[in-house]
């Protein structure tokens, strides 16, 4: 049920303080014709709804969540204390800047650690998002091949398991997508890739470990490829979680690297957010990154603005304060824990994959990195349960479903992506559950097909949403 | 599977059929049972240029988004505007929810009968 569907005329309460400056109301020519429709609410039925709606809601403190590519590992209450400290939270993006100094000293050490991890020489914290980072990424290709005068490079090469927003940051920047095959074993294909090579192409876009949960073992060649043809080399960094303090894409060979600290570095996705996609490049990009940049000038900090900018991907500094409980959480696991979290992450990968093997069938029968990808072509075929019918069944046991259906290149593909922070006995129960799935689809695929039953909402009508979506609430009057 | 014998088919799943030096282009049954409910489609405009190979529209299901390839090189006459209210009607007509109609055909890439495609599919399966 909506607010507006639980307002009583009359109702209301007081959560705003008195309005203390005086009152200027807009000119004639700007009000608004008709009134504001505005819920009116008791302030016990406003906290209730809310309150309501969170019940509905699944987080990663609600139970296991090994949705792969999104990295949900537990996000430390550290990190929420520290980015409520008033000195944080409490100051306007036009104070003086000798009057913030802490707040840039956080920007300038996230930048050090960051680009640190990544190999890279500077780094741009105003990115809201992963694929905001892409375009951000695309967008300085496009600037250091204006500024060599390259306007016949205007190709991406992109391999077919990317994830769906690399070929659309491309296009967004206004490049044309050429797709790359993968090989049998899930990396890309090499010959494939010389094919495409050539002197109209900007540039690479990869992750690494690739969408399959393998790490490319080609990669130094790859990335010599497109150097050798004169492009560059973008790293999406929606994997780093394998590898963070173990390998640099720096040292693969990569130029400009997107981080996502809310997968990661274990700043909260979605309803918690808002997120970040930090963007990292080597020394000779650097004049291209957007503006603020922090730069130290003895003790005294201050912002700079690099002198061929692309211009401003978000307003002021980005989303502040998940770039403070990012390096909140740099700073708790440090130099030894930053490595361990990924090891851990791919331990815990390979450990559940193992006990499934033999039920399940594996895209790839390899040791995987943080994440594994399953096919469900030969269960789907023996007894009509599919993907999304083992996601729904997961639902019912407290399990939040893995991602579905991606990669492309895999038929009924599940990918599970545990990350470091779940115990052994939560893989073990979830092991249990999914060997109990693949027996009810044999035993009773009715049941799965008709899953969840015990969640607020049961199974829900995907195509009627996406046919005939309703997009806004219609008032009676 | 459901297939024409009158019609030509490709590798990725389109089909074909050719009228004097008009193409008409659409999905198969087979890539319709594959996607699952569409849900959305993407058309060129009538005028465009379609490259044999290259993708000239995209359909999406509830599972995942997939590019549409085009057979031939050649200009846009027609395109079946129904589609973009009722893309279901690819899942239920797939023969006669066709896409676009191609003339001044210059490059056609090598077609496949019904019985070759259906072979095609077969292995594929396996």
């Amino acid at each position: 049920m909506l607010l507006f569907e639980k307002s009583r005329e009359g109702r209301g309460c007081a959560i705003l303080p008195e309005c203390d400056v005086p009152v200027v109301l807009p000119q004639e020519k700007d009000a608004r014709k008709q009134p504001l429709h505005m819920p009116a609410l008791s302030e016990p039925e406003l906290s209730r709804h809310y309150t309501e709606l969170a019940h509905k809601t699944r987080g990663v403190n609600d139970g296991f969540y090994p949705l792969g590519s999104c990295t949900m590992k537990y996000n430390p209450r550290v990190n929420e204390q520290i980015a409520a400290l008033e000195g944080f939270n409490q100051i306007h993006p036009l104070q003086p800047q000798g009057t913030v100094q802490g707040c840039m000293e956080v920007m300038a050490l996230a930048e050090k650690y960051l680009c640190e991890i990544t190999g890279m020489d500077h780094m741009t914290l105003q990115p809201a998002a992963g694929a905001h980072g892409e375009l951000t990424g695309l967008l300085l290709m496009k600037a250091y091949h204006t500024s060599k005068g390259n306007t016949h490079k205007t190709k991406i090469l992109v391999p077919d398991s990317a994830h769906g927003t690399n070929p659309a940051s491309a296009a967004m920047a206004g490049y044309t997508v050429v797709s790359i095959p993968s090989g049998d074993d899930g990396c890309v294909d090499i010959e494939k890739l010389k094919e495409a090579a050539g002197d109209d192409i900007a540039g690479l876009m990869l992750t690494n470990p690739n969408t399959v949960g393998l790490f490319d073992k080609n990669i130094r060649e790859i990335t010599q490829i497109v150097h050798d043809c004169g492009g560059l080399c973008y790293y999406d960094g929606a994997n780093l979680n394998a590898v963070m303090g173990i390998v640099r894409p720096g040292d693969m060979g990569f130029d400009i690297v997107h981080l996502n600290l809310h997968k990661t570095f274990s700043t909260p996705h979605g309803g918690g957010g808002p997120g970040a996609g930090p963007v990292g490049c080597k020394e000779e990009l650097a004049q291209f990154l957007p503006s603020v940049l922090v730069e130290k000038d003895g003790d005294d900090l201050h912002f700079t603005k690099p002198e061929h900018s692309i211009g401003e991907m978000k307003s002021f500094y980005g989303n502040f304060l998940v770039v403070v409980k990012a390096l909140t959480y740099i700073l708790t696991l440090g130099r030894e824990g930053i490595p361990q979290a990924s090891s851990n992450a791919v331990l815990n990968a390979n450990y559940m994959m193992n006990q499934l093997k033999d039920l399940y069938t594996m895209a790839y029968d390899d040791i995987c990195m943080h994440e594994f990808v399953m096919s469900l072509a030969d269960l789907k075929k023996d007894t009509g349960i599919s993907a999304m019918d083992i996601a729904k069944g997961l639902l019912d046991n407290n399990i939040h479903p893995p991602t579905m259906y991606f990669p492309l290149i895999v038929e009924e593909a599940l990918m599970v992506e545990p990350t470091e922070t779940e115990s052994r006995e939560t893989l073990d129960e979830a092991v249990a559950v999914f060997r109990q799935l693949h027996a009810q689809a044999a035993a009773d695929p009715e049941g799965l097909h008709h899953a969840p039953t015990k969640t607020p909402v049961t199974r829900l009508d995907e195509v009627g949403a996406a046919r005939h979506p309703h997009l806004r609430y219609h008032f009676e009057d | 599977m459901e297939l024409k014998a009158e019609l030509k088919y490709t590798k990725s799943h389109e089909w074909i059929a050719k009228d004097g030096d008009v193409a008409t282009i659409g999905l198969t049954d087979y890539a319709q049972s594959e996607l699952g409910d569409l849900v959305f489609v993407n058309l060129p405009e009538e005028g465009d240029e379609v490259t044999v190979g290259e993708a000239f529209g995209d359909v999406e299901s509830v599972k995942a988004a997939s590019d549409v390839y085009s057979p031939v090189t050649g200009t846009v006459s027609a395109v079946n505007e129904e589609l973009l209210d009722a893309p279901e009607s690819i899942n239920e007509a797939p023969y006669d929810a066709w896409f676009i109609k191609v003339t001044d055909i210059s490059e056609e890439e090598e077609l496949l009968s019904a019985e070759e495609y259906e072979k095609f599919v077969e292995e594929s399966e396996e």
